[in-house]
This record gives C-alpha cells, structure tokens and sequence, in this order.
C-alpha cells in the first residue's frame, strides 16, 4: 500500500460539484447542492465503497464522474488526463461503465439479451462482423453465467439475480477499467446477493477492475471494499480504509451510522450499544450552514455553525471532516 | 394457551396460470409480549402469511386449509363481522411502504382520528385528544401542528412513525409489522426498531415482524419461523435458529451473509434461482437448490421434525443425522458408512 499513494489513481475526483436548478416559486430557482466541493482519489484496481443515506448524493457522485451529468464545478481526471473535449469524453467511456441499482427498470423490455449485450459494442463499433459479434456477446453472456440459449429472451423472462448478471454483462462489454456500481445487489434476495457479489469480486481478479461500490447496507460495502468514504448532506465526511472505518470511526455521524448496523448474531446485536440520532437528514434545499451534520449531532456546538470543516488526514490514510475530532475522540 | 395459535394454514392464489400455493402448510405460537420475527425471500409466503391471519387477502386468494385462533377463538370462517372486530382492535398491521400505505389527500391527524373512531366508543374530541396522546407516543415533535398537516409533509422515518400510531391507537394485543424498516436509512431504521421495543415494553403488546433482514431479526425476535416456497423450513428461538441451524436453506442463508468476520473472503451464495410457486417440485420445494439434497428429497416433502423443545425442522438432513447417531451407537464401523436416508424417510 506504500508505494500506492505515490502512483498516479486511476480517478482523480478535484472539487466535483453538481447542483439541479430546482424551482422555488414563480421565477425562482433554488440549486439543490446535491454534490458540495468533494474531492478523492481511486486507485488502480481498488474498490472504494462509497456509503451514506438516501439522498445523500452518492448516486449523483457515481453519475457525475461518469460525466452522464455535466459536472457544474471542479473536474474529473482519469489516468492522469483530464477530461475536456468531445473526443476525451469518448474514450473515456469505452474505459468506463455503470451497474444499475434496479435490474428491472435498466433493461429495455422490448429488446433481447443478446441486443441489450451487445448495444454498447454497437456505439463503438467493437466489431468488423456479425459473427464477431455474436461471438462476443456469447462470451460475455457465459462469463457471467448465462446461457447461449438465454441470448434470444427479453428481460421480463428472467429472474432479478439474472437480470442482474445481464446488467453485469453489459457493463464488461466495453472492457471497461473502471465500473461505477450503483447498489448492484440492494434489489436483490439475500441468497442471490452473495452469488452476484462474489461475481464482481472474479471479475476484479480476471480484469483487474477498479470499483467505486454505492450502496446503503453497511455489510456488504464492508465486505467488498478496500477504502470506504461516507457522505452526508452532498458532502464528505470520512473517508478511510474498511477496516479503519470500522474498528475506529472517527466522524461523530460514522459512529453512528455504524453502530446503527443490525448484525445478524443474536447475541452481538443485542449487546450493541447504539449511538441514536435525533432527527431527520435535513433537506438538502435548505442545508444547514457550516458543517451540514450540525442539526443531529451529539456533540455540535456553536463553532460548527460557522464553517464547513475541512476533510483533514488525521492519521495516515485517514480522513476526517470534523471541527472537534480531537476532543471527541480523545 | 398461546395468544395466538396458527396450524398447518395453507392459503392459494387462483390465476389464470393454476393455483399458486403462496403459503402451504405454516404453524406457530406466539405468546403474549413476545416477538416472533418471519424471514424468508420474496416469494416465500411470508406476507401472504400474515394477510390470511387478517384476512386481507386479495379476491383471487382464498385460506383453503388450516387454523387460526385468537385467544381460543377460530378466525379462520369466523365471518366478515368477527374480523372487522379483530381487525385494528386486536391486531394491527404497518405496511413496508410508509409512502403509499397513508391516503395523501387527507391530514395525519383525520386519518388518524377515522380509524379510533371507527374501533372505539370516543366522541371526536376525545379522538383528537387520544391521536395527538399517541403521535407524542412515537416520538413526534409539535403533535397539535403535525395533526392538520398532510402525509406529503413528512419524511418517511416520520410516516413510519405515524403508522405506528394509528396500529397502536387501540391498544391491539398483536402488531404485525410487515417489512416496517425496508423502506428506511440504517439510522431512521434504528430510530424505529427501538421504538417499537420501546412501546412494546409499555404496552405488552406482541409483535410478528416480517423481514428479509437477519440483523433486524437477530437484534428484535425471541422466536423466528424461517420460510421458504410457501412452507417453513424451521422455527425455534433466535438462538437456537443463528447458532443451531438445523434446516439446509437456513444454514445457506446464514452463510450467504456478509458479517464482520467475512472481510476479503469469498460469501457462500445458495445456488440456483428462488422457485417458481406455479410449478412446485414433489419433494421438499428447497431440494433443487440444497448441495446436500438426497433421494428423499425430490420424491417426499419433509415432515417437521421436533429437534428440541424450542426447535422444530422440516429436513431430512435430521433424519440422516439421527440414524448416524443410532447407528454409531450399535457398531462403530456401520456408523462409518452413510446412513440410508430413504430408510428414515418411512419411520
């Protein structure tokens, strides 16, 4: 991990701000701040867990590094460049590609499998033939666990975990380096979750993909990522390598968040002692001002009002963003 | 006696395809004060479960078998009459979805006020009164405020919290709660569960909780049925269910969860896809996905078995397991060999 921090990451994500006009009244519009100035790196070949509430923002941080919104501040760099013209957004997204939440809206239902697999290998013309095609999207399809058969159905035939799986397949068929997944497996039953969760992990190992993994539950994020950031309100508040955020949360809202985890041992459930938050997330139209945590946090005092704290590396590999994370945790 | 007794309830879904056997053949208890926690996958009966103990099926369903009773009373071919009385008065439910399960044209607090007075003999003042008494009960800020406000005013940890109130406005002996914290944030989630202990612990009321999430079981039930195609698989009390698993499918689902202990490992998945309940196989309904499915196990349905006081399995597996035991006890090389497991089939 050393000589990790030295190498160039593969996304660079430098003051990424994305605000929606949302209309306030008869000519007036309001920007719903949904990502604030946040900035971090992804290794190469990593996968970043990125956790945090309903609306949050951490479906908009996936989309917009993407770019499949335009970015209203700050900047995106992939391996090293910067993306800046129509001809830099394109090559960016043959490297690049995007799991759905949902498997049941993200696929065309009056498309077949085999089309809906091979639609990106059409937008770039990935193929000098049609043998070469079918050829491909038979590969794809068998390496996600479907078969040839399966190529000629549309998507209402198939269950959620092999929807899924046909989402999977679609993502591969750029030979992507980097994949957005935006909680890949939160529609999924619990039995089904694990097969579709150890396929991204093959995957990773066959392609050496690199990850950034949206998703609420806190177990599974745990389980498939090497560093976690946690958002609250559209901005960071702690971002650390699993293991750190886990054993010592430092951000007063990641305490709480992780203690709020129902683990399923009787036993360690029931002794668990949990940090409550008052209240609702705010509405992020009407943020509160300075740290956005402020209004539920148990430690807030009158200074935190003022500024948004800066997100500081308080040990190595650590990054807060918190007025009082000394005295808290001290 | 337990408050609530249900045997062997079976409940099918005529379609135009065939009979669905959405829930085919659940028993339990559940005693007074106590939380029994239903788990399974979607399809697995779990709802249909609970809507045949209140009898709000859809039209095409029909309770077509079995028992329930209430305080000694048989519900099931009670009546219209009998239930309208069981109904909100003795049993309530929440929904999973806060958003849609309040009418939004309506305030909280008429909503609110229609169903006390609908099961209780208060004039409407009284009814105001004892609505904003509960919303402060929930934990509600500004209860007179909040009354005359629409749903559409609330974020969805506060709907959840309002439907709390009304279940709870009657004082009903059982809360069922359908998948109540699916729809909430892991700390809206937590606001919530403690609540219902909270009010569970005041009022003595019992809860059912119907859940796909095993953390969510693991911190609130005494008792867990575990469901799956319609049938249980296994219930017993939550220690029991988490550290004695005595049924292949939760054995699998346990393994198949990510925990603190599974960092950098690879999970277990059950393999296969969740049945088709129009096409339900001869044997045991998990058999086509179980790695350890025998001969007995496509050819007969398991019968529940009782493993401890506190613990009843339908599979074979105990059987196999039983017969190993006799067998080690009479000769120590016959107890090498495996067991017949279709022998244990016909004892």
């Amino acid at each position: 991990m050393a000589d990790a921090t030295t190498e160039t990451p593969l996304v660079d994500v430098r003051h990424l701000k994305e605000y929606f006009p949302v209309n306030t009244g008869f000519f007036k519009q309001t920007p719903l701040k949904a990502v604030d100035d946040v900035s971090f790196t992804i290794r190469r070949g990593e996968t970043l867990g990125l956790v945090g509430e309903s609306g949050c923002g951490k479906t908009t941080v996936g989309r917009t590094i993407l770019h499949l919104y335009e970015p209203t501040a700050g900047e995106v760099i992939y391996d090293g460049k910067p993306i800046k013209t129509k001809e830099d957004l394109k090559a960016f997204r043959t490297k690049t590609t995007m799991v759905f939440q949902d498997p049941y809206s993200s696929l065309n239902p009056r498309m077949t499998v085999a089309d809906i697999v091979g639609e990106p290998l059409d937008v770039h013309h990935m193929y000098s033939s049609k043998e070469e095609r079918e050829e491909k999207i038979l590969a794809l399809m068998d390496r996600v666990g479907l078969n040839s058969e399966h190529a000629n159905r549309y998507a209402h035939e198939f269950s959620g975990g092999q929807r899924q799986r046909i989402g999977i397949a679609r993502a591969l068929a750029v030979n992507p380096e980097f994949i957005v997944c935006d909680e890949p497996v939160s529609a999924l039953d619990v039995s089904i979750q694990a097969q579709v969760i150890n396929m991204f992990d093959e995957l990773q190992d066959e392609f050496g993909l690199t990850y950034l993994f949206i998703a609420h539950d806190l177990l599974v994020v745990r389980h498939v990522s090497d560093r976690i950031a946690v958002m609250y309100l559209g901005k960071l508040v702690e971002l650390a390598s699993a293991d750190e955020i886990y054993d010592h949360p430092l951000h007063p809202y990641t305490k709480s968040l992780i203690s709020a985890v129902p683990i399923p041992d009787p036993r360690i459930a029931r002794a668990n002692k949990r940090i409550p938050l008052q209240g609702d997330i705010p509405s992020p139209l009407n943020a509160p001002s300075g740290c956005p945590f402020r209004t539920r946090c148990p430690y807030a005092k009158e200074g935190c009002a003022g500024t948004m704290p800066e997100l500081d590396e308080v040990s190595p590999d650590h990054f807060v963003a918190c007025h009082r994370v000394e005295e808290i945790n001290s | 006696m337990a408050l609530l007794e249900v045997r062997d309830l079976r409940t099918s879904f005529f379609t135009d395809a065939g009979e669905v056997k959405a829930v085919n053949g659940v028993s339990f208890n559940l005693d007074r004060g106590k939380t029994l926690g239903i788990v399974g996958e979607s399809g697995s009966g779990k709802s249909v479960t609970v809507y045949s103990i209140m009898q709000i099926l859809a039209p095409t369903g029909k309770i077509v078998g079995g028992s329930v009773k209430l305080d000694g009373q048989e519900l099931v071919g009670a009546g219209e009459k009998v239930m309208r009385d069981v109904r909100g008065n003795k049993i309530s439910i929440i929904f999973q979805d806060p958003m849609t399960s309040l009418n939004p044209t309506y305030t909280i607090g008429h909503q609110l006020i229609e169903a006390i007075t609908l099961h209780t003999n208060r004039n409407k003042q009284e009814a105001w009164d004892r609505a904003v008494e509960m919303l402060k009960l929930v934990n509600v800020n500004e209860p007179e405020k909040r009354m005359k406000q629409y749903p559409h005013e609330f974020s969805g940890g506060m709907r959840q919290r309002v439907m709390i109130a009304m279940a709870l406005a009657c004082e009903p002996d059982i809360l069922i709660a359908d998948e109540p914290t699916t729809a909430l944030d892991v700390t809206i989630q937590a606001q919530i569960l403690e609540l219902m202990q909270k009010l569970q612990q005041e009022m003595g009321m019992a809860i059912i909780m119907i859940t796909h999430d095993l953390g969510v079981v693991a911190q609130m039930c005494d008792e867990i049925v575990v469901m799956y195609a319609g049938s249980y698989c296994e219930r017993g009390t939550a220690e029991e269910i988490f550290y004695n698993p005595r049924h292949e499918y939760t054995k699998g689902l346990l393994r198949s969860i990510p925990t603190l202990d599974t960092m950098g490992q690879k999970l277990h998945p059950i393999t296969g896809t969740p049945i088709d309940l129009l096409n339900l196989p001869e044997g045991c309904p998990f058999a086509p996905r179980c790695d350890n499915a025998m001969k007995i196990c496509i050819r007969e349905a398991p019968h529940s078995m009782d493993i401890n006081e506190n613990h009843k399995a339908s599979c074979w597996m105990n059987v196999k397991a039983q017969l190993a035991e006799a067998e080690a006890g009479v000769t120590a090389a016959e107890a090498a060999a495996p067991a017949d497991p279709q022998e244990g089939g016909e004892a």
